[in-house]
Formats: structure tokens, sequence, C-alpha cells
């Protein structure tokens, strides 16, 4: 498979997420996009740190790609755990994940 | 000798304790003060006369007031012959005024009566500074002190707004001149390295002036004295300055700052005999001051007017003598002048007193049988400045006349012709308070009376001064040798007696010029005397060429709209236009853009979470291609900003 439909699939699925992102206005909605776009990356440097090893002969060249993979994982994961912490104390509050409800710092 | 210092001290002192304690001194105790001081002035003044006279001229260097590397300018005063007769006469006249005005004064508050007497006192202290100074700086030091008092003493009511301005009027004539006379020393200075008049007035030192430079600089130095001396085209203070009580008036014309540039140039004699073209323009400018201010004092109905421009007048026969050599009888004039002219506005002082405030000589008359003393003086001091001998005015006249006709005879029918007038506006003005019958109301009439004593005392003393001063400085043509001022002065004079080119008068030339303008004077008198002592105010508007006089011939406003109309139109262009909409324009403009944008960027602050994204994506979106046409990028800002 050539490298051209890995970037062509990222490139898509990070759109998607953008796309989604700003003009969904379900914040579960918008936290799916968003982890859309950090699988947009992850597959990217899934895909070249591949590459970069059937390319170099040497099973350790490009090995940092799939290591940051792992990184990102795990900063997501622990970010999305914060995120639905404050999108449910949200809905506590307005009863409402409509995140243009909570355009004012005030009340 | 070394007493030198206290002569300036005790003004300076005297300044001090009734400017700072004004408000806790009594009256009584102010004018002790202020009189003592001058008197104490006026002792050394006359023991330093005669160590001069015994001694010869002394140098006193007190301290070193700049010293930098190139030059050193130090704190000194030259005591000598010149010197000596202006202390004589600044205090001794300025005593006499002093006393006099603490009956003048007596009905002002007590804090502005001790600041009337802090002012008259530093107004002295900078004019002994001016005649003591060793060198051109110290010189200026006073020069600028006695402007500053002028002004001071000029708007000493300074409630009333006119009076505001005659004072700023007077600062900013003063201010002209002084702006030349600055010029000239920084002149100096650059040539010569010093401003010492021993070390200027020397061959060896004026051998270094090309004859352009002291061309350049004596007339500098002459624009300074016509500022303070009130000369064509500087002179239209003076008459405004009648708004200052009329001691100050005594003052500023007699004693002190009028004569600061008779007294400058008497001390640069040596430049000055040099600049043989300066000379022409002093003497001409000098005469034609003297002309031209007698004109407007005929047709002047103010008394105080009519004598300051007689002051004006006498002050161009001053730098007419200047102008021609006879630096001698300048000085000589100088002094009677300050006997005479004293006299005059204090007598003067004396009628608005009784007159209760009243200078109109139109509304006057008839005061001679309520006010036998201030008639008789003033009578006197008229005959004086009128040059009737044997009063003082006469010998001193005399002089400078004879010498103008040695130079150049028009310089002297100009001058005849200038003292004609003089007689007779003296005497018209003298007819018109003192004789035929009282043209003032009821209640001014009740209210006629000789001044007190304090008044009529320093008159007496000055009228004995006007009519014997001239005996010191008697011609050559009545007895040899006898012009004892001349021979005191001598010393002074004597390194420029070679360079004047005068040509003495024959001795039956002189009596016979003498005996002409005499005869012709005492016409002028009878004429004026005649004419004016059954003065009737018909209350007619004058005419014609009467009218041009009356209103100074325009000289005022001929300034107003030449000089000061267009500045003031400059001025509020600069104002309204350049600062208003241009400077505060731009600045104001920043700010206004500064806001205006402020408030169109806080709407894109608008909470709404997918604006903050939209925008996250569009920058993120331009910096991608920033990034990826970078190389185009810094090509093309290398090849705008080589």
């Amino acid at each position: 498979m050539p490298i051209q439909y890995y970037i062509a699939l990222a490139v898509t699925l990070f759109s998607i997420g953008v796309v989604g992102v700003l003009i969904r206005r379900n914040a579960i909605i918008v936290f799916m996009c968003i982890e859309l776009m950090l699988n947009a990356a992850n597959l990217l440097l899934v895909a070249f740190s591949k590459t970069h090893t059937a390319v170099a002969g040497n099973p350790l060249a490009g090995i940092d790609g799939q290591i940051f993979v792992f990184f990102i994982m795990v900063v997501a994961a622990a970010e999305v755990s914060v995120g639905l912490a404050i999108i449910v104390m949200m809905y506590r509050n307005t009863h409402s994940t409509d995140i243009n409800f909570l355009n004012r710092l005030k009340n | 000798m070394n007493l030198a210092y206290l002569v300036p001290l005790f003004p300076l002192l005297g300044f001090l304790i009734n400017g700072i304690f004004r408000k806790q001194l009594s009256k009584q105790a102010v004018s002790i003060i202020g009189c003592g001081a001058l008197l104490f002035s006026f002792i050394v003044s006359i023991t330093l006369f005669f160590d001069v006279k015994t001694g010869g001229a002394a140098t006193i260097k007190y301290f070193d007031f700049i010293n930098i590397s190139s030059f050193n300018i130090p704190f000194a005063f030259q005591i000598d012959q010149l010197t000596s007769i202006f202390l004589l006469i600044i205090t001794g006249i300025g005593f006499l005024i002093h006393i006099y005005s603490t009956s003048y004064m007596h009905d002002e508050e007590p804090h502005h009566f001790a600041r009337y007497f802090a002012y008259l006192n530093l107004f002295v202290f900078s004019m002994l500074l001016l005649v003591m100074g060793a060198n051109f700086l110290i010189m200026f030091i006073g020069w600028e002190g006695v402007g500053l008092c002028s002004y001071l003493l000029i708007g000493y009511w300074f409630k009333n707004n006119n009076f505001n301005y005659a004072a700023r009027k007077a600062f900013v004539m003063n201010r002209i001149g002084d702006l030349g006379f600055i010029i000239a020393l920084f002149w100096l200075l650059a040539k010569l390295g010093t401003l010492s008049y021993h070390e200027i007035f020397t061959s060896a030192a004026l051998a270094k002036l090309s004859s352009q430079d002291i061309i350049g600089i004596t007339l500098l130095l002459f624009v300074g004295a016509t500022g303070k001396s009130a000369q064509i085209p500087l002179y239209t203070w003076l008459p405004d300055a009648m708004a200052g009580p009329t001691p100050v008036s005594a003052l500023i014309h007699a004693a002190t700052m009028v004569t600061a540039g008779v007294y400058m140039i008497a001390r640069s004699n040596l430049l000055f005999a040099m600049a043989p073209f300066t000379n022409q323009i002093i003497a001409i400018i000098g005469v034609a001051t003297a002309v031209f201010a007698a004109t407007i004092a005929c047709k002047q109905n103010d008394i105080k007017k009519v004598l300051a421009y007689s002051t004006v007048s006498q002050l161009g026969y001053m730098f007419l003598g200047l102008g021609v050599g006879a630096y001698g009888g300048a000085v000589f004039h100088v002094m009677t002048h300050a006997f005479f002219k004293a006299l005059l506005f204090l007598g003067a002082g004396s009628v608005i007193h009784a007159m209760g405030g009243e200078q109109d000589g139109r509304r006057m008359g008839g005061l001679k049988k309520f006010m036998p003393i201030t008639h008789i003086t003033f009578l006197l001091a008229c005959l004086a400045i009128a040059g009737v001998p044997p009063f003082s005015g006469f010998f001193s006249k005399d002089e400078i006349l004879s010498a103008a006709y040695a130079s150049n005879p028009i310089l002297y029918y100009f001058g005849v012709f200038g003292a004609l007038l003089t007689a007779f506006y003296m005497f018209r003005i003298y007819a018109m308070t003192f004789l035929g019958k009282f043209r003032g109301t009821e209640e001014q009439k009740h209210h006629l009376h000789e001044s007190p004593k304090a008044m009529t005392i320093p008159l007496s003393i000055l009228a004995i001064l006007a009519v014997i001063g001239g005996f010191i400085g008697i011609p050559e043509v009545f007895a040899p040798n006898a012009h004892l001022l001349e021979n005191y002065l001598q010393p002074i004079f004597a390194a420029s007696a070679p360079l004047k080119h005068v040509n003495e008068v024959a001795h039956s030339t002189e009596l016979l010029l003498m005996a002409v303008s005499t005869i012709l004077i005492i016409l002028s008198i009878i004429w004026a005397w005649t004419k004016f002592s059954k003065y009737e105010d018909d209350g007619k508007p004058t005419t014609g060429f009467a009218k041009v006089l009356e209103n100074k011939w325009y000289v005022d406003e001929i300034y107003d709209t030449v000089i000061a109309n267009p500045l003031i139109k400059f001025s509020a262009f600069l104002k309204n236009i350049v600062e208003k909409s241009g400077i505060d324009g731009i600045v104001n403009g920043i700010g206004k853009f500064i806001q205006y944008s402020s408030r169109q960027i806080r709407l894109v602050q608008s909470g709404q979470v997918g604006g903050y994204i939209l925008m996250m994506v569009l920058s993120l979106v331009i910096l991608f291609l920033v990034f990826w046409n970078q190389a185009y990028i810094s090509h093309f800002i290398s090849v705008i900003f080589k």
C-alpha cells in the first residue's frame, strides 16, 4: 500500500474531526471529533514509522513514531477523563450538553 | 576701598528683611530699614569717592564666579572715577526718593508698603551691581536685575490690569535690547576670551578685533543701550512706565535704570571710539530721539507723561554726547539730569498727592498759592532742564551741544531745536499746573495742601542740587581748568581721547552758540508762559498735527500693526491650526484609533467556543501556508529590505 493512501485517509479523518468540532453543538460529539483528529495524527505517525523501518531495513529506525503514538493515546485518555468529568458537571448544572449554552462566564 | 562690598550689601539686606518679614513689620520699621540701607550705602559711597580721589581706581576680587579651564570670570568690583560718580548719584538720589516714598506711599497696606520698599531696595542693589562690576557679566546681572525690578515696580498696583500690561511692555521691550547686549558679550567672549574691563580695554586686546567685529559689537551694545535707555526704536515702554507709583518713576528716570545704557557706553568708550560708524549712528539716533520725544511732549496733558517724554528726550541728548565723543559731557548730563528729573518727578508726585490722584494738567492750575515749596522747586527744575544759565542743565547741555557742533553743525541745529521744544513743553506744563486759576472740582480744591515734610525736604535738597549742580562742570570758556568733573573723570576717558577727531570749537564761536541758544530758550519760555498761564480747557478735541502729537505720532499703533499683530496672528495660527488640528490631531488620533480598534476586536471574544476553534483552525491554516511558502516569503522580504 503506498503511503499516499494513508495520508489521504488521515487528512479525511482529520478534516471530519475539524468540521465536527466546528459545527456540532453537542459536547460529547465534539469530544469524539477531537478523538478523531488525534487518531488521524496517530495513523500518520504509525504509517510513516513503518515506512521508515521498511526503507532503512533496521527494526529500530522510526521506532520513535510508534512511541509518540503511545504517548498521544495516554495523554488523550487523561484528557478525555478530565473533559468527561467537566461535561458531567455541566450536565448536572444545566441539564444539557450544548456547548453554546455556556457562552457566558457569569451565572 | 575694602568697604566697597558694603555698598550693594545694605540694599540687598534691606530687600531681604523687608521682603521676608513684610507681614510682621510695621510701616515705620519698614521705612527705617529701607531708607537706612540707602543712607549707609550713601555714606560708604562718599568714602569710596574720596578713596578714588586720593588713591585712584581699584579692582577688588571677591571670588571666582565662573571658572572654566579656558576662561575665568571673577566676581569682582571695579571702583574707579566713573563708578564712584554713579554710586553717589544712585545712592544719594535713591536715598532722597526713599525718604519721599515713605510719605507718598503712606496710604498703602503695611505688607504692600513693605513689598514696595523691598522692590525699591532690590532695584538699587541691581543698579549698584551694574555700575560696580569689574566685568561685563556682573554688569549684565545688574542689567537684568533692574529690568526685573522695573517690571515689579511698574506693575506694583497689580490689581489694575492696564498697569500690568505696561509692566509687561517695559519688560519685553527691555528683553529685545538685552538680546543685543548679550550677543555682544558672547562675541567679545568668543574673540577675546574674557569679559573683564581691564583686559578688554587695552590696545593689545582690541588689536585682536577686526573692524567688522568692533562695529558689530558696538552696534549690538548700542541695541542693548537703546532698550534700557529708551532710545528710538525701543522707547515706547518708558512713557507707559508711568503706571507705577510716582517715586518709582523718579528712581527709574533719574537715578537708575535709564542711565544704564549711558554708563555702559561711557565704560566702553575705548571700544566705541574705534568705531566711527557706530558713533554716527548713536549721534543720529540720539538727536532724533531728543527732538522726536520733545515734539510728543509738547502736546501731552498728563503731567507724568510730559516728564516721561522729557526723559526720553534728555536721554537722546546724552546719546548725542556719546555719539560725538563727549563722554564726559554725557556723564555730566546724566548727573544734572538726575538732579532735576528726580526733582520734577517728585514735584509732580507732590502735586498728584495734593490733587488726590489727578494727573491731568487740564484740570489743575493755580496751585502756586496752595503749594509754595513744590511750586518753587518745580520752577527751579524747569529752569534747569530748559538750560537757562546758571542752572545745572545749561552747563551739561551746552557741553554736549558744543561737542555736537564741533562734530557736525546739523546735529547741533537739531539739538538746539530740541532744547527749544524742551523749554516750551516744560513751561507749558508748569503754567498749566501752577499758574492761572484752579480748574478742578470743588472737592479737590478743598483738599489741596502742601505736602508733608518727608516730601518737601527731599524736594528742597534736590532743588539746591539742580541749581548749583552745574558748577562742577564750568566750561573752559568761562574759567580755564574749572571743569572739575572732567578733570576727575579724565583717567577713564584718557585712552580714547587720542582716537577722537574732534576739532575744538573756537571760544568766540562757543560763546556765540551759548548766547544764541540761551536767548532762544528764554524766548521760548516766555512764549509758553504767556500762552498757557491763562489756559482754559475748552474741551474741544484737537485736530490735525496737534492730534498726531497728542497720539504720540501713532508709534504704538504702528508697532502694533507692524510687529505685534502679525506675531499675534501667527501665534493664533500656530495655536489653532498647527497645534490643535496638527499635533493634537495626531496624538488624539492615535488614541481614538486604539479605542476604535479595541471596540472592534472586543467582538471577537464572543464566548462562542465554536468561534474560537474556527479561529484556531484558520490560524493553523495560515501558519501552514506561511511555512510552506517560507522560501518565497523570505526571498520577497530580502528583496524589499535590501
